[in-house]
């Protein structure tokens, strides 16, 4: 899961918080500023989510939107793909 | 944190910024047990075939979307060519295997259904025969059905006669869809070489050497490419050409995974992967701007040929590595109208049929998506055909031709096909007569370094 926006206060809060709602754990988390952009990315597991995943990107996206940041979804998987041989 | 900030911006940026998808999922289906003796009966054998094997390809690709955060852009469905099938049942018109196709299509709510096709390279069997003289009509009564002939091949030379008779069904095609500015010829592409597995439309079918069923992957992202260069600017082509290959690496490698992951869902073999770099009508996913971006003023400019030749080879040299099976047509597309930077170099005057031809030499499909005067002969179509053919031919290549003689309007006049399909200006073709050399017929034997046996 990564977070990109303008930096401010209270978004690892709200995310969390978000997150710990639904049952959905943190496995790992790093933060960092790239090119100006705050950059919050997380490895999250899903397997104990109270609720749908096409519900928990729909409501992120709204609490992104409500805090001026884009916050996007994908499987692991995808990055192992890319990125590890 | 099992990934650098660097490694995961730049797969994110991939998909949010520079429109990486995957364009589609096909799935092929042989439909080699469904012919019986009557049509009716044949169709009904179909589409029970279809309803059952293709039934869950569309829920799977969107519980895929969600789970991996990858955008599907096209579930579709190939068949095996209905020539093949209906010829069994002997019907003078084959139209209705199309409109049964297309309720299918609309059942399954896939894209598309492509395999109202024939293979008549060195020659026509009778059901081959009527499926030509039954595009026009099929094509002016669906919407979801795709066409293709395959005309040519190395082994077997160029089948002039069906080249002939294209540039009569591909007028006629034009003319019953004249109010959408010729928009079933958009739906139809002749062949030289075609792939059996390729999973694009127009020219997707489940060639008869196919398995039972089998899952084809088409991955696109020339906007992830030209990103990737803008980093290069001023580099040699040695720096280049790796930086290309390392982005097809990774696109094809979320390809595969994809593609394998969709397979394993319906119960169906994963078949090939097409590492093509496919582009759409949007602003940021063109084929054209990244010619522009290696250091060409436009597309069309001398040198876009060599720029296309790099650009197709190391797309598959990078793609190869990322997949167990390459297939389909593997490469860079450059359709015309589907296309941003291509309909901006029309446009201006940059990029000419002549120089579209020549650099189809170098890219993976052909002469694609364009659009033509509406009063252009049948046999100069024809003659745009088997040049296209040649190449083909003699490079061991798959060529194609996908053109729109669009009613009523003249070169420099627009024509809109909407969607994906996009919408250029008319090109001009040359003036001058090809009806004596189209009216031969025969076959153009197969070249002598077809025969490596």
């Amino acid at each position: 899961m990564t977070v990109v926006g303008n930096d401010k206060v209270g978004i690892i809060a709200k995310v969390s918080a978000f997150l710990a709602d639904r049952s959905i754990n943190i496995e790992d988390i790093s933060q960092t500023v790239l090119s100006g952009n705050f950059v919050m990315m997380m490895m999250v597991d899903l397997s104990g989510s109270t609720k749908p995943l096409a519900t928990v990107k729909e409501e992120l996206t709204e609490l992104g939107d409500s805090m001026g940041v884009s916050i996007s979804v994908m499987h692991e998987r995808v990055f192992s793909a890319m990125h590890r041989i | 944190m099992l990934f650098s900030a660097h490694e995961i911006t730049e797969t994110v940026d991939m998909f949010l910024r520079h429109k990486l998808d995957i364009r589609a999922i096909t799935l092929g289906v042989s439909l080699l047990d469904c012919a019986a003796s009557t049509g009716s009966a044949t169709r009904e054998r179909i589409r029970e075939k279809l309803m059952r094997v293709a039934g869950p390809l569309v829920t799977v690709g969107e519980a895929i979307e969600t789970e991996y955060g990858v955008p599907i852009i096209n579930k579709r469905v190939s068949v095996t060519p209905i020539a093949l099938v209906a010829a069994s049942a002997r019907e003078a018109d084959l139209t209705p295997y199309a409109t049964m196709l297309d309720e299918v299509a609309g059942e399954l709510a896939v894209d598309f259904v492509g395999g109202f096709s024939a293979l008549v390279q060195k020659g026509y069997a009778e059901a081959d025969r009527r499926l030509i003289e039954s595009i026009p009509e099929a094509l002016s009564v669906t919407e979801r059905v795709c066409a293709s002939v395959n005309l040519a091949s190395t082994k077997s030379g160029i089948n002039m006669d069906a080249v002939r008779q294209m540039g009569a069904i591909i007028t006629d095609a034009a003319q019953r869809t004249a109010s959408r500015d010729g928009i079933a010829c958009a739906k139809l592409v002749v062949f030289c070489n075609a792939p059996e597995d390729n999973p694009f439309m127009a020219g997707a079918f489940h060639g008869p050497g196919e398995a039972e069923s089998a899952l084809n992957v088409g991955v696109s992202g020339p906007g992830v490419v030209k990103a990737a260069l803008e980093s290069f600017r001023g580099a040699g082509f040695d720096e280049v050409a790796e930086a290309i290959k390392k982005t097809a690496f990774k696109i094809t490698r979320m390809g595969q995974l994809v593609g394998s992951e969709a397979a394993r869902r319906l119960g169906v073999p994963f078949g090939i992967l097409d590492l093509s770099l496919a582009p759409t009508p949007e602003v940021g996913d063109s084929v054209a701007r990244i010619l522009e971006e290696l250091g060409l003023e436009t597309a069309g400019a001398h040198g876009s040929t060599a720029a296309l030749a790099l650009l197709t080879d190391m797309v598959k040299k990078g793609g190869v590595m990322a997949s167990t099976h390459v297939g389909g047509l593997s490469g860079a597309f450059i359709p015309v109208s589907e296309d941003e930077g291509m309909v901006a170099a029309v446009g201006s005057g940059a990029l000419t049929l002549d120089k579209l031809e020549a650099m189809t030499c170098v890219c993976s499909v052909g002469l694609d998506m364009v659009a033509i005067p509406g009063d252009v002969g049948e046999s100069t179509i024809s003659a745009i055909i088997a040049d296209e053919m040649a190449i083909g031919m003699v490079n061991g290549k798959t060529t194609a031709v996908r053109i729109i003689p669009v009613p009523g309007k003249a070169a420099g006049d627009w024509a809109e096909f909407g969607g994906l399909l996009g919408g250029a200006p008319v090109l001009p073709v040359h003036p001058y007569s090809s009806d004596a050399f189209i009216a031969r017929g025969g076959r153009i034997p197969a070249p002598i370094h077809s025969f490596r046996n």
